[in-house]
């Protein structure tokens, strides 16, 4: 218990240099099309995420319809299947995922939490969405294209994936080659936006918004935006060398090889480089996804628990731990890819490792629920029903961390059920939750409870249905990536039935989300006011002028902050909740 | 106070999933039951930690539930608490891990006595080469691979005249005598899985990567395909049979050497060097 009472007026330094007029856009087109404000550009990269989102959501319905019900479909060949596999992955983790919590949440929400009238740089902020919807628009491409899109699953593993044993990569198809500019291009799109994340948290908070004072959801989107700076260019340079394999015959990933029965031209390249590289980039970026998610579930917890998060300073620390560890246990999805078998003595260490602030995290969330004041609104809903998908998924990375364990459940439907739960199910609980919780801002309406209620219910009931028990089915030595297992020995109880089960859990989730989608658009017209602070929440964002707030953010006067982002329930205040903004002194304050 | 009794029910399920569902791993078939133990002990840690934390998180929406007049507790930190916590978490991390590593030490290290078997991948199908009787692979090179010479054994090799080559067609073993298992591919990667051995390793154009196993048991076991290799990923299966030692014998009398197959190997494989 810290109460220590501090110093009245809590201290903010004077304004050290005058504010400069913002330009306003006087068009529709520089409005609301090329727009420069940040609020703009976060639901222009948000409905492109969700749009190509649900691209995804339709492939991974027909890859469930060929698991579940295998021979059914005559249209899903093999060749489809991967195709499938391949595009629903990228998808989601790249420009879902990353695009949806950085480009969306991120854009949103970063100048309206540290009290900045927008990003640093709004051209640049411009340019990054139109560079990210190119990227996009290519890889949608690829469906259209001779020979489909590449089906050489989301890793895009060489030699294969440039080989013509593969979908999208025989000779004359462009699958794998609109792949990899899309990929390119998106990394391009996503640095002139994450300079601007990092800087306008750095450069341009409100007066008295100290780092210590940020909302932890400033904190998770800053520190993922650092670490996908450094972890993309990973990417992007086996991406470009890739491409040159691809298309100039160099042998940067190529060793000498023959291709049914034909020798190639390639010699003395590393297949497992490459991996090297992607993984390099692809275990940061897990926690690229990760952190925001952890930030904004914590202030999803803290504002409808009433309570502040329990062990702020502590949790910003996990964040940051979170962020530097992720850098170093890359090769934990490599212990059986040949590299040399004395890393996997390190990689398993740190690993584990990780497990700690991980944990520490997951303690904090549910000691802010104790003795709280718990209003189960739908983003309180669905926070929780991340924490129990999260503690499922992070667990089931115990198994596949630790070294040995790894190796009967490596590239088993285990591992498939396990990053689906950590990096699927849970992120996605808390975008549901933060959509939610910030809809009230974003469009001025409350949504729908009724439809909130049941999209919940059969999100969560239904996700954890498919991916509880898909990891029994790896655990019986099912591989992953196969279209039709048949009936091998080893599979002394059919897991045919329940796959079929996992295929029904996966429609009637995707139905939800229809539901919810439906939602989203009816109450823009049909919700009933909500007000400027309908969660009476402390974080600056919901004490702006106007709701929406309008380009600028804050109107005339840029809010100056006295407090943390957590007073909820101060022994003593007036009400449950002092805003950050609110110079009122009171006996108790944050922990200094 | 229905998503407490949900947050209940999820736990009980899934114990209820775990104990008595069907699904569970296929008998083991050789020497690595220390994985199958590591991965029991990481069920029960994980499990244990698991059932807390959502046990407790129902506790608190039943308890601390919004009513009229509650108010929360302000409650910062507490820095024993977290201390604890941490301390805990690590010794259940540690827990883990050790028998984790000491069980990965005898993964990686091959016993001496252990006999060298080459599986050999290609799209989309497995090969396999033996030492023959002076107990030697000669060497191979993938630049070294044309239709008589399918895994690309080096003729000027004298280890590699006698090695038995078994091309597209099941691989027999003798029970109980070491293996040290040596993958090659000469196209992309593969990944040699046998459910019932529980070791795999990826198969990389380029280099030979190894597991090792002794196998314990007689019988038939698939070989599946664990690292996707393309369009025919799904359907490269095979078959390793484990043997008695007479029966192993026999198998291996029926089986073509190297020399056989290439007829001179001198002659061909010198123009096959010159021609490169």
């Amino acid at each position: 218990m810290v109460d220590v009472p501090t110093p009245l007026p809590p201290d903010v330094p004077p304004a050290e240099v005058p504010e400069v007029e913002l330009y306003h856009a006087k068009s529709y087109w520089t409005k609301y099309i090329f727009a420069q404000d940040a609020k703009v550009i976060a639901i222009q990269y948000s409905c492109t995420a969700i749009a190509i989102g649900l691209v995804a959501l339709v492939l991974s319905w027909l890859m469930r319809l060929q698991l579940g019900f295998p021979d059914l479909f005559d249209f899903i060949t093999p060749e489809a299947y991967y195709q499938f596999v391949t595009m629903h992955g990228m998808i989601m983790v790249v420009y879902l995922l990353t695009a949806l919590f950085l480009g969306g949440f991120g854009n949103y929400l970063i100048p309206l939490m540290v009290g900045a009238r927008d990003m640093v740089f709004p051209y640049v902020n411009m340019l990054s969405f139109w560079v990210y919807l190119l990227a996009v628009l290519v890889l949608v491409a690829s469906f259209f294209v001779p020979g489909g899109p590449t089906g050489a699953g989301w890793t895009l593993y060489p030699p294969q994936a440039i080989l013509s044993g593969t979908p999208g990569s025989a000779e004359g198809d462009l699958g794998i080659i609109l792949m990899l500019v899309s990929l390119i291009l998106f990394i391009i799109g996503f640095t002139m936006g994450g300079l601007n994340y990092v800087v306008t948290v750095l450069q341009g908070r409100a007066r008295g918004m100290t780092l210590m004072r940020m909302p932890l959801t400033v904190w998770g989107i800053f520190t993922a935006t650092v670490m996908a700076l450094l972890a993309f260019p990973a990417l992007l340079v086996a991406s470009v060398m890739m491409l040159f394999d691809r298309l100039l015959g160099t042998s940067f990933f190529m060793p000498s090889l023959v291709e049914f029965g034909e020798q190639l031209q390639y010699g003395g390249g590393s297949p497992i480089l490459f991996q090297h590289l992607f993984w390099f980039f692809g275990h940061p970026e897990v926690y690229i996804v990760a952190l925001p998610a952890f930030g904004i579930v914590s202030d999803l917890i803290s504002v409808h628990a009433r309570k502040n998060i329990f062990g702020y300073r502590m949790m910003v620390w996990a964040i940051v731990g979170i962020g530097a560890l992720s850098f170093i246990v890359w090769a934990h999805h490599m212990y059986v890819s040949g590299m040399h078998p004395y890393f996997g003595f390190f990689f398993a260490t740190t690993t584990l490792i990780i497990a700690i602030p991980t944990a520490i995290k997951v303690y904090n969330w549910v000691l802010t629920l104790w003795r709280g004041d718990i209003h189960l609104t739908i983003p309180m809903l669905f926070a929780l029903g991340f924490i129990v998908t999260f503690v499922n998924g992070g667990l089931t990375g115990l198994f596949l961390g630790n070294v040995v364990v790894d190796v009967p459940l490596s590239d088993t439907m285990f591992v498939v059920a396990h990053f689906h739960m950590v990096m699927g199910v849970a992120p996605i609980m808390v975008i549901m939750g933060a959509i939610y919780h910030w809809y009230p801002k974003m469009t001025g309406r409350m949504y729908n409870e009724a439809m909130g209620q049941f999209h919940f219910w059969v999100t969560f009931v239904g996700a954890y249905a498919i991916f509880f028990p898909m990891h029994y089915v790896g655990l019986v030595g099912v591989p992953r990536r196969y279209p039709e297992l048949g009936d091998p020995a080893f599979v002394t109880q059919s897991v045919d039935g329940l796959n079929a089960f996992i295929s029904l859990a996966a429609f009637a989730v995707g139905f939800a989300q229809i539901v919810f989608l439906f939602n989203i658009y009816w109450s823009l017209r049909n919700g009933r006011d909500a007000g400027g602070n309908p969660w009476r929440a402390t974080t600056l964002e919901w004490q702006t002028a106007d709701t929406p707030p309008g380009h600028g953010n804050f109107g005339d006067e840029l809010p100056v902050v006295y407090r943390w982002a957590y007073d909820y329930s101060v022994p003593g205040a007036p009400e449950d909740f002092i805003a950050q903004n609110d110079p009122t002194p009171v006996s108790q304050a944050e922990p200094t | 106070m229905w998503i407490g009794l949900l947050l209940v029910a999820v736990v009980v399920g899934s114990i209820l999933f775990h104990m008595f569902s069907p699904w569970w791993w296929t008998p083991i078939a050789s020497n690595w039951g220390y994985i199958d133990t590591t991965l029991v002990i990481t069920f029960w840690i994980t499990g244990a930690v698991f059932a807390a934390v959502v046990l407790f998180m129902a506790y608190c929406v039943f308890r601390f539930r919004h009513k009229e007049g509650r108010v929360a507790a302000y409650e910062p930190e507490n820095k024993k608490l977290e201390l604890w916590l941490t301390i805990i978490t690590g010794i259940g991390v540690a827990a883990m891990l050790a028998p984790g590593l000491i069980v990965w030490g005898q993964f990686v290290t091959v016993p001496d006595e252990a006999t060298e078997v080459e599986v050999v991948a290609a799209q989309w199908q497995w090969s396999y080469r033996l030492p023959g009787e002076d107990g030697k692979l000669g060497q191979a090179d993938n630049r070294l691979i044309s239709g008589d010479n399918p895994l690309g054994i080096d003729p000027r090799d004298p280890n590699g005249a006698d090695d038995v080559v078994v091309e597209a067609d099941d691989l027999h073993l003798p029970i109980d005598k070491p293996v040290h298992v040596l993958l090659r591919s000469i196209d992309v990667l593969h990944d040699f899985y046998v459910p019932e051995f529980r070791a795999k390793m990826d198969m990389v154009p380029g280099s030979i990567t190894y597991f090792w196993f002794t196998p314990t048991r007689t019988g038939e076991f698939e070989v599946l395909c664990a690292e996707l290799c393309g369009v025919g990923h799904g359907i490269m299966r095979g078959f390793v049979l484990i043997d008695s030692e007479e029966d192993y014998q026999v198998w291996l009398s029926e089986q073509s050497t190297y020399s056989d197959l290439a007829g001179d190997p001198t002659e061909s494989g010198e123009t096959k060097l010159a021609s490169q």
